[in-house]
């Protein structure tokens, strides 16, 4: 095996040029597959992690069908303070959650005593909010990061309306809205703060305490919209959502039908028709770099049988096995793949350290994405599996011809 | 037993409707130590003989026996195995492995066909280079080599395995009258030392001088045998 292969490495250096030529383009495919990756990946996870960790949670449970009219934010598609209590008892047994936290969610007025806007509100329990979304407190982008999120009496508003409405932290805001029975109230709060936009549906809420939401929707029990749900590992989250579907389901009315939908961020936000599109990406990058590792190890591996028929008619005709000549070409084609995966792979992480000594800052929408890649070594391991894979591959074809090679033809050609 | 026993072997080959008889219906008996020369001119099938002996081909007709195995009855890898085994073999150019040195090349058949372990095969590698006086160059490759110091480099790599038999196509053909006289003294010298036996396919006058027993071909009939 050792001498085959050694004997593979002699040949390939014979026409070291072409070689090295090969190996370089094999390496360029493999940076470029696992720039993209670590690229892509690490949009990827920015994206979701602020769409997870600031707004959405990983999963969220509503009453059925408050989801299909969430746009309406409606005030009779509530659950309530009996099933909010066997909710909690359900999530309490799956040890995969780390979070939860019970929103009200309403739509009111907004004034400034002076001009009148809408917005969506969020009553939430500050505590329980922070630990299922603990990247909103990051989206303070002026009040201050500190503290309560937002305390009794206190309004965090999206920049959007702090802008158009010119109001700023510290300002008294009215907030009117009209409760289930159809009757409006209204409140006095105080901005706490600021927050940028984020990508997705609930980008532009504002959040005040949930005791102020009930005060202005005049409710008397504890009621929730929806329950947003943190896991303590988000590559958990197919399983959690399986089991904890099938948990809810039991959880019914007095008809015996289930009253509850679960749905994960993936169902919530848009952008995971994004983060779809950028694993098909991957997966096209992937096919073309197999192409490449193919057709240019082939190509030089037709070439080698082509330009040494005599030498295997020689070899042949002193005895040695097919199979062996067989291996003499495979090993060519394996240490071609191997050589453009080591190095493509060194280069990768390379840059993608480098990368990360300088990070890259890009504009996305009103905010800036930093891009940190990372490389795992699951996919430095497919990567370069794949490419030595298919470098074997593309060289058994020619290896297979050399080893059924007429000794006596072979030895005549000239 | 003789070491080669052909009978009325014939070797055909068709290109479209035609047949041409490349050998006709020769048979002949080579005893184990000869050596021995297949001539006649260009197309006589002195080369067609030598590759049926040499297991690299099968006759359309006939029995060959070499060493007493029927050689016909061979597939691919049983025949490869059975020239690794038994046979060795000198061609008109050289053809030694490039990438190889000398001594690598020598080595080759017992590394990758023999499977020798490495003390073996050193000594048996180095006995070879001695013996065919190259074992001061086995370090050079073959682009480093005169025209008759391949050829030596190819006599010993013929024999490093020790057949019994070893073929040799036309192994003057590229090399000057000297050089040419030297290697044929060389292989007569080492049928001496280690008893093999060499058959020759050759028109070169130098060699049926040389050989002890000469087989005429013509358009691929055996028609005269000579023994010196």
């Amino acid at each position: 095996m050792m001498a085959t292969l050694k004997l593979s490495a002699r040949n390939l250096m014979r026409y070291h040029r072409r070689t090295w030529l090969t190996a370089g383009l094999i390496t360029i495919g493999v940076v470029a597959m696992l720039l993209f990756v670590s690229a892509a990946g690490s949009f990827k996870q920015v994206m979701i992690g602020q769409i997870t960790d600031s707004l959405l949670g990983h999963l969220q449970v509503h009453r059925k069908g408050y989801v299909a009219s969430v746009d309406n934010l409606p005030l009779n598609l509530n659950v309530g303070a009996k099933m909010i209590e066997r909710i909690k008892t359900e999530l309490k047994a799956e040890s995969d959650i780390a979070a939860v936290s019970i929103r009200l969610k309403l739509g009111a007025m907004f004034s400034n005593f002076s001009e009148t806007t809408s917005i969506r509100l969020n009553g939430i329990d500050p505590t329980a909010e922070d630990a299922a979304a603990p990247g909103l407190r990051t989206r303070i982008i002026d009040g201050g990061r500190e503290g309560s999120l937002v305390g009794p009496g206190q309004i965090l508003i999206p920049d959007l309306i702090a802008k158009g409405m010119k109001v700023k932290v510290g300002d008294t805001v009215v907030l009117v809205a009209t409760n289930r029975d159809g009757s409006v109230n209204g409140k006095n709060f105080t901005v706490r703060g600021v927050l940028e936009p984020v990508t997705g549906p609930g980008g532009r809420d504002g959040y005040v305490h949930e005791d102020d939401a009930r005060e202005l929707l005049r409710m008397e029990e504890p009621e929730a919209m929806e329950i947003a749900i943190r896991l303590h590992d988000l590559a958990k989250l197919d399983k959690v959502e399986a089991s904890l579907a099938e948990r809810l389901e039991k959880l019914t009315n007095k008809d015996g039908k289930p009253v509850l939908e679960l749905h994960s961020w993936k169902a919530l936000s848009p952008f995971a028709n994004i983060a779809g599109m950028i694993d098909l990406m991957t997966l096209f990058i992937r096919i073309m770099l197999v192409a490449i590792v193919l057709v240019s190890v082939m190509n030089v591996m037709l070439m080698a049988v082509y330009e040494r028929i005599r030498e295997i008619g020689t070899l042949a005709a002193i005895g040695t096995p097919p199979r062996r000549i067989l291996g003499l070409y495979v090993g060519e084609g394996l240490l071609l793949g191997l050589i453009g995966a080591a190095v493509g792979v060194a280069v990768s992480l390379a840059v993608v350290a480098l990368l990360n000594m300088y990070p890259l800052q890009f504009p996305f929408g009103r905010q800036f994405i930093t891009l940190a890649p990372t490389l795992s070594v699951a996919e430095v391991v497919t990567v370069a599996v794949l490419v030595v894979g298919m470098a074997v591959l593309a060289s058994l074809q020619p290896a297979w011809r050399a080893s059924r090679m007429d000794p006596i033809q072979a030895l005549r050609h000239v | 037993m003789a070491l080669v026993e052909a009978t009325s072997i014939s070797k055909i080959y068709r290109s479209g409707d035609v047949e041409v008889a490349a050998l006709w219906d020769v048979s002949l008996s080579i005893e184990a130590g000869e050596f021995l020369a297949f001539v006649g001119p260009s197309g006589s099938g002195k080369s067609t003989l030598l590759n049926l002996v040499g297991c690299l081909d099968h006759p359309s007709k006939g029995s060959m026996k070499v060493m007493g195995t029927d050689v016909t009855a061979l597939d691919r890898n049983a025949a490869a195995a059975f020239r690794g085994e038994h046979l060795g073999f000198v061609f008109q150019e050289f053809n030694l492995v490039p990438v190889l040195s000398a001594y690598e090349n020598v080595e080759y058949p017992l590394l990758m066909v023999r499977s020798w372990p490495p003390e073996k095969r050193h000594a048996q590698v180095m006995k070879l280079l001695k013996a065919v006086g190259m074992g001061e160059l086995a370090h050079k490759r073959p682009d480093q080599l005169s025209g008759g110091q391949k050829q030596r480099i190819a006599v010993a790599r013929a024999l490093v395995s020790e057949p019994q038999v070893v073929l040799a196509d036309e192994p003057t053909a590229n090399l000057d009258h000297d050089t040419a006289n030297k290697v044929i003294a060389l292989m007569k010298h080492m049928r001496d030392e280690f008893g093999t036996t060499f058959i020759f396919s050759t028109h070169d006058s130098k060699i049926m001088e040389a050989a002890e027993r000469v087989l005429l071909l013509e358009d691929g009939r055996l028609i005269k045998e000579q023994k010196s």
